[in-house]
């Protein structure tokens, strides 16, 4: 919370420090350009500089957390014999793809989680509340029952093709509520969301796969081993390519007009920032299962530190979405030693405490 | 009851309707039709009967003994927690002046379900199955009309300007309810666990048969207070400021409508599990039934209504399509396209 404080002796209105609305995105970035000097109370390097060891601490602790036996010393033993001993295959095979694991969830989340409030022009918005992981799971249930044999990158496929169709219908049925309106689109959809999820529910519950469903739909790293997360290298990949275009995403993110007028396209931008968004939500889903709230909440705290300009507040928003889901892991593996709480029931409840924070803030409609 | 066919009604649509047919056969059909849309209250009544009929009877293959009461606790448990929802959601929609809201939306039931984790947290699964299950219901009824009331003052004292900004708050609320329940049953032993958990899940197809007995007195006492206040609720109808005006106390009906609201969502969450969407569903329905929006025919017509999609879907899924446990599913999956349909029928008028 102390990372926040700095806001309390600006005398900026708070009705401006949340930009909901397009309007209000247009109005905040007309402002970062007048008021630059009020940004300069923490440069963003020193918050990323700050949130890199506040992750390396919490890496340092994900590594030494666990059920196994182990020491950082055996580690040291093995380095200095050159020989393996079980410390270090523990590290090797268990814990270290573990680590992996939870900041390329976090990162990919968060990153996800910032191009769709920024295509959407709505801050209340994530891959969960937008259709993209609800009818990524159900597009691998589906494929998981025609086609059990199938391999692992046909089955992705599936699912982020099943993803980006999710969210193409869910365009299509908020493309008339006014963009005023910023609260009722996340609101249809948590209900389309739980609407695709019912339908998943319904052909598992037939075919009795619930028991597997319930892995994608549950977010829990406790599976996960050396051999069994690679693919999530793949949303690695993708945040570069987020980086890569983070300055057309922010033009399309401050209105059509000026899209047109620098020379956007916005529609290529959009079906790009969509389709990264499905692969990210199909990835994850795949290999960890669903985490919600993430991409919500870590988005909307750096974009109040650093502005939206993504160039500048990408890299800081996939450090706090890997750290947040570190702390929630570390949380999770410690709260009930030596039993393991999935990170998704953590996340739940530190993910909607910080969301109705920031639901009970926001401006009012005008 | 259901040859209470008014025929001045009926000769009256037959004058009107009666002109643009030419046989016999229409006529009577369209006879017919108006006597439907004019008694809405019998229609739904003679359907409930077949309905409940179907549902006693059905591929019983002569254990006869066996099966009726085994079927008819069943029976009296889906009407008693179809009678629950429905007024709960009506009465809710009356003292919130909105017709898309339902107690359950706002995290009312998912709150009941993690009352339920904290106490088997805080008194462990033995004790809290072996405690008076009328004592306990008791005690939770109580802590459930507390913590109502305090959600009720937050949602409705901060947002109730911005509807839909309440809807969302109350909906976030219902995942924060659920995500802790959640972690209180990761936080037991599993023996624990299971108690939580079967809690947490709608399931018309195992009732807890214990509280059958009480949940009919509080369906009655509820039912007599309510039907006290129907004629009040109409008033209610015309807002806050309109019924102080013509003389209601509106504290003292908001508190007891809120305590009746309460009780209910406890009782039907107590006997199958949390539901999001069906209230809304069969008020939904209601409304479009009813001639007119008193409460004295709404009030019947929306318990009558949710029997009906209970008993009657639970024989289909059932009996004849051999699918228990889908209803709840099915149930959440109408449920949500209606309330889309509201959202946007709302938008675009």
């Amino acid at each position: 919370m102390s990372l926040f404080s700095h806001r309390a002796h600006t005398s900026v209105k708070p009705s401006s420090s949340l930009s909901a609305a397009s309007s209000n995105w247009q109005r905040e970035a007309d402002k970062a350009l007048i008021t630059k000097p009020r940004r300069a109370a923490i440069p963003p390097w020193l918050i990323n500089l700050g949130s890199l060891i506040l992750m390396g601490l919490l890496v340092l602790l994900s590594l030494s957390i666990g059920v196994a036996d182990f020491s950082w010393s055996g580690i040291f033993h093995s380095l200095l014999n050159h020989s393996a001993n079980s410390d270090s295959s523990l590290l090797l095979v268990s814990r270290i793809p573990r680590t992996l694991a939870i900041i390329l969830t976090g990162v990919a989340m968060a990153v996800a989680g910032m191009i769709i409030q920024v295509v959407l022009k709505n801050r209340f918005v994530e891959p969960s509340m937008v259709g993209a992981t609800q009818s990524a799971a159900l597009g691998l249930l589906v494929v998981s029952l025609l086609f059990p044999a199938s391999a692992l990158i046909i089955k992705m496929g599936v699912a982020t093709f099943s993803a980006v169709i999710g969210m193409m219908v869910f365009m299509a049925l908020i493309h008339r509520i006014p963009p005023t309106d910023f609260l009722m689109i996340p609101l249809i959809g948590i209900v389309f969301g739980g609407i695709i999820e019912a339908v998943t529910t319904f052909i598992a519950y037939q075919t009795e796969t619930l028991q597997m469903l319930s892995v994608w739909q549950f977010g829990d790293f406790s599976g996960v081993l050396a051999g069994r997360y690679e693919l999530l290298w793949l949303t690695g990949g993708l945040c570069v390519l987020a980086y890569i275009i983070a300055d057309k995403l922010t033009i399309v993110g401050l209105g059509d007009n000026i899209a047109l007028n620098l020379g956007i396209s916005k529609r290529q931008v959009t079906w790009l920032g969509v389709g990264m968004v499905a692969m990210m939500s199909a990835v994850v889903v795949v290999t960890v299962g669903m985490i919600p709230f993430i991409g919500l909440v870590v988005p909307n705290i750096v974009s109040r530190l650093m502005g939206d300009k993504l160039r500048r507040s990408l890299p800081a928003v996939a450090l706090l979405g890997a750290s947040a889901v570190l702390l929630c892991d570390i949380i999770g593996r410690s709260i009930h030693y030596p039993f393991e709480v999935p990170v998704a029931t953590v996340f739940g409840v530190v993910g909607t405490v910080l969301f109705l924070w920031l639901l009970l803030r926001a401006p009012a409609e005008q | 009851m259901f040859s209470s066919s008014t025929p001045s009604a009926a000769q009256k649509s037959d004058t009107d309707k009666g002109h643009g047919a030419s046989t016999t056969w229409q006529k009577h059909l369209a006879q017919f039709w108006a006597f439907i849309v004019d008694h809405p209250k019998s229609v739904a009544s003679i359907i409930l009967v077949i309905a409940m009929t179907l549902f006693l009877t059905l591929n019983v293959n002569g254990y006869w003994d066996f099966a009726l009461p085994l079927r008819g606790k069943k029976l009296l448990a889906l009407m008693v927690v179809g009678y629950a929802i429905g007024v709960s959601t009506l009465l809710f929609q009356t003292l919130t002046h909105n017709p898309i809201l339902t107690p359950s939306l706002l995290g009312f039931d998912s709150l009941y379900v993690l009352l339920q984790s904290v106490l088997v947290f805080f008194l462990g699964a033995i004790s809290f199955t072996i405690i008076d299950p009328i004592a306990k219901f008791m005690l939770e009824i109580f802590l459930m009309f507390g913590a109502s009331m305090l959600l009720f003052q937050l949602l409705f004292s901060k947002t109730s300007q911005d509807l839909t900004r309440l809807i969302l708050v109350g909906v976030i609320f219902g995942v924060l309810f659920r995500s802790l329940s959640a972690l209180i049953a990761r936080l037991i032993n599993p023996d624990d666990f299971v108690v939580v958990q079967s809690a947490s899940y709608a399931q018309f197809n195992t009732v807890n048969p214990q509280l059958l007995g009480i949940s009919v007195i509080i369906c009655v006492i509820t039912g007599l207070f309510v039907w006290r206040w129907r004629y009040q609720c109409d008033v209610l109808m015309l807002g806050k400021a309109q019924a102080t005006n013509l003389g209601i106390n509106y504290q003292r009906l908001a508190f007891g409508l809120l305590t009746v609201i309460a009780v209910l969502v406890a009782t039907a969450t107590a006997l199958v599990g949390p539901v999001t969407f069906f209230g809304l569903l069969v008020c939904a329905l209601t409304n479009r039934l009813a001639r007119n929006m008193y409460h004295s025919e709404r009030l019947i017509l929306v318990s009558l209504v949710a029997m009906i999609c209970l008993v009657l879907g639970q024989t289909i899924f059932e009996q004849i399509l051999g699918m228990a446990g889908v209803l709840s599913v099915v149930i959440e999956l109408a449920g949500g396209l209606v309330f889309l349909l509201l959202i946007f029928m709302t938008k675009h008028r």
